[in-house]
């Protein structure tokens, strides 16, 4: 990262600009690598195994999630100090629901197969209002997000605590659990299958960008580039679900399974996790924002109006319902968190999410979203949650204080951002 | 309204004058009175209250300890002959002591230390807890690789309850039977961190795990979810405290072996009887059950101790018939469980 060459003459041919990739992304990844080879070595070679791996994007969902909103909030020169608290909101809404409203008070009993879903409902309706009226207040009244999403931090943070007059709500229904992580997976048949599609999916939407150029009379990349990235798409994806296959499930989980079911495991049977939920949901999440962000209208308006606000309301834009929508997208992104997040712990408790704000501003910050609007990316955010849980739990691991870890992360937090500064002044971008 | 009220007070006053003139007043200042659990403690105070003919004034200071101060004044000014005090800061409350001393009104530190040898220090034994935290997990599990989840670390009660848990398994320790293989402090007392320290500690350990020392229930509640993912739940056993509802069911459930149960209505009980016989002029060194003990700062302050109850499978009873969790909730999703859960 620090060697980038002056890229400022473009005819310059470069092999990353034959490539067309994000020279950022790939500082990066690289970053990302150097700490999981740190940390590798410190756990004595714990740490780079398809468990610990595992273990990683399970709980990296919940943050990442909430950063990809966090990019449009930011992009739109706002900001959302809130998040924790509504998802804590929206975990409680969510606890009471499925183990209290429904059972109940409105008769259901408990486990039926109605209560997750109508649940999951309740808990996106519930985020979406929340931030939608938070978005209102911004855009139509006139009042700074950093003041509305303040007071929104102490407000829903504190009607989560009304809602469950500040107890632990649990068990939660095992359906519902299942979008947290460990307790649902895809398996290994149905990760393969799921590996393969996006793999199509993503080399067709290649071609079909390629085709859409030269149609148009647009430069394209050269025909083995085009060929050396779909190389590298498909081996990530079937790497990242080889590696997620190789997380074996412990014998004494499948014994109990089998047990459940009335039958006795097989001599040497094995499987492995696959792809949990969780992890499908946030994949899911980032694809659906990066194309919300570069291929819809309401993508490009969210950009422009980040970029220079005054201009884009003068060019006919309702900027102000578009910041509704955009902090609605947020509320509902928080929703989708507190389903992973709850669900993960297997019940609600009354302190889930705090501190989660900070957490998803800075995995956004991290990403490459700058505060001063106009500029972020869905992939960086996601990145840069990863970043910031692979030094929380590799220290974890390695048994550093607490007092410690979060000095750490601080200081990678500043860096980071210093990296980017002096990186986008050398290329130019700034 | 006013004027109505004030008749109505004149003409009680003037009906019975004797037995208001006895009649004493204690006032309790809470910290944060929003938090569910002191609600049952107030009801406690107020049941000792009226049993001692005594009568209940309050205050919340809503977390804020500079609001505690002017709360204290205004219930001295209320005519309280005796104040029990929930302090939101352990120092920044004796501003409020000097000022009750002044004024000849003893104080009762509820729960939190108020560290002034003019306040007589009420609460349940920390060391006490990670102690029985410590046995009741020894107890099933005398052998093995021992993991300790620690509370906070800007929070000294988790340092109180480490060294209690320290004293009951130093000898087991020492004789080479058990190891403790990881520790770790839990950034905020939260679930979530706790399960990712645990999970981190299961893959670190590769699974030889044979017992988790919880601090609370919330740690207790995110490293069963750990070990829900390695199969090893109910297998493991893991301690905690505070008699969470959700911690009672695993309890049941067979998932967490021990949660530590400190009794607010014991504490509330015996706060208002302290309040009252002060109040009538007994010294804090009279007071039964009372000791002298060194604060951590160093301060010699009179004190009482209650002994907090361990809940396992063998005595869950204890709590339902307390009437602290009905029994449904207990044994929610309980298949055959353990009385009363059969």
């Amino acid at each position: 990262m620090t060697d980038i060459p002056k890229a400022s003459s473009p005819d310059q041919p470069n092999i990353f600009r034959t490539l067309d990739i994000d020279t950022r992304l790939l500082g990066m990844i690289g970053a990302f690598a150097v700490i999981c080879l740190l940390f590798h070595l410190l756990t004595d070679g714990q740490f780079l195994t398809p468990r610990n791996l595992f273990n990683l994007t399970v709980q990296t969902v919940s943050v990442a999630i909430m950063a990809t909103g966090m990019v449009f909030v930011i992009v739109t020169r706002h900001i959302d100090l809130s998040v924790g608290s509504v998802l804590a909101t929206c975990s409680a809404v969510m606890a009471m629901t499925q183990t209290v409203w429904l059972p109940e008070t409105l008769g259901l009993g408990l486990g039926h197969p109605l209560i997750p879903w109508i649940t999951l409902l309740a808990g996106v309706v519930v985020g979406a209002s929340i931030g939608g009226f938070q978005g209102y207040l911004i855009g139509y009244l006139g009042i700074p997000a950093f003041i509305v999403t303040l007071g929104g931090l102490l407000v829903w943070r504190n009607v989560a605590w009304y809602i469950t007059n500040g107890q632990t709500v649990g068990p939660l229904d095992p359906v519902f659990q299942a979008f947290g992580g460990i307790s649902g997976t895809l398996g290994q048949n149905g990760s393969w299958v799921l590996a393969a599609v996006a793999t199509a999916a993503a080399l067709a939407a290649t071609w079909s960008a390629r085709r859409n150029k030269i149609t148009h009379d647009h430069p394209v990349k050269p025909l083995w580039a085009e060929w050396a990235l779909g190389g590298v798409i498909a081996a990530g994806i079937f790497g990242f679900t080889a590696l997620l296959n190789a997380y074996a499930i412990p014998p004494r989980v499948l014994q109990r399974q089998f047990e459940q079911r009335g039958e006795t495991l097989p001599e040497g049977y094995s499987a492995g996790y696959g792809l949990p939920i969780s992890v499908l949901l946030l994949i899911a999440v980032a694809v659906v924002m990066t194309i919300v962000a570069k291929r819809t209208r309401l993508g490009r308006y969210i950009f422009a109006m980040g970029g220079n606000p005054d201009a884009t309301e003068l060019s006919g834009i309702n900027t102000r319902a578009l910041t509704v929508k955009v902090f609605a997208f947020m509320g509902f992104l928080c929703a989708l968190s507190a389903v992973v997040a709850s669900a993960r712990l297997s019940f609600h408790s009354n302190d889930i999410g705090t501190l989660d704000e900070l957490r998803v501003i800075a995995a956004a910050v991290i990403g490459g979203t700058a505060l001063s609007g106009g500029i972020g990316t869905i992939h960086g955010a996601v990145l840069g949650a990863l970043i910031m849980q692979s030094l929380q739990s590799g220290m974890a691991m390695v048994g550093v204080d607490a007092p410690f870890q979060n000095i750490v992360v601080g200081t990678v937090l500043v860096l980071a951002v210093l990296v980017d500064i002096v990186y986008r002044k050398r290329a130019g971008k700034a | 309204m006013k004027q109505l009220l004030a008749i109505t007070a004149i003409l009680a006053a003037g009906l019975t004058p004797a037995a208001l003139a006895n009649a004493l007043t204690v006032g309790v200042s809470w910290s944060n009175f929003q938090e569910e659990r002191w609600k049952t403690d107030e009801a406690a105070i107020v049941a000792a209250l009226e049993a001692a003919g005594a009568q209940y004034i309050s205050t919340d200071a809503q977390s804020s300890s500079s609001k505690q101060l002017s709360d204290v004044e205004s219930l001295i000014a209320r005519g309280a002959d005796a104040l029990i005090i929930l302090a939101q800061d352990s120092e920044a409350i004796i501003p409020a002591v000097q000022n009750a001393w002044n004024n000849g009104i003893p104080v009762v530190g509820y729960d939190r230390l108020i560290d002034d040898d003019r306040a007589f220090y009420l609460t349940f034994e920390n060391t006490e807890v990670g102690r029985m935290q410590a046995r009741a997990i020894l107890e099933v599990q005398p052998t093995g690789n021992y993991v300790m989840i620690k509370g906070s670390p800007t929070d000294p009660n988790a340092d109180f309850l480490r060294n209690g848990q320290q004293e009951v398994l130093q000898d087991a320790i020492d004789a080479g039977e058990i190891q403790i293989v990881a520790e770790s402090y839990t950034d905020g007392w939260l679930p979530s961190n706790a399960q990712r320290n645990m999970e981190q500690i299961l893959t670190a350990q590769n699974n030889e795990v044979d017992a988790v020392v919880a601090s609370n229930d919330g740690t207790a509640g995110g490293v069963v979810a750990a070990l829900q993912a390695q199969g090893l739940d109910g297998e493991v056993p893991v301690s905690g405290q505070d008699a969470d509802h959700a911690a009672l069911n695993r309890v049941a459930r067979g998932t967490q072996t021990v949660s530590v149960w400190k009794d607010a209505r014991d504490l509330g009980q015996r706060a208002g009887e302290i309040a009252v016989a002060m109040a009538n002029g007994v010294t804090m060194s009279e007071i039964e059950g009372a000791i002298q003990w060194e604060t951590p700062s160093g301060t010699l302050v009179w004190a009482e101790f209650l002994s907090p109850v361990p809940v396992t499978q063998n005595n869950l009873e204890v709590v339902v018939d307390a009437g602290w969790i009905s029994r449904e909730t207990l044994c929610q999703g309980v298949v055959n469980g353990p009385a009363p859960c059969n």
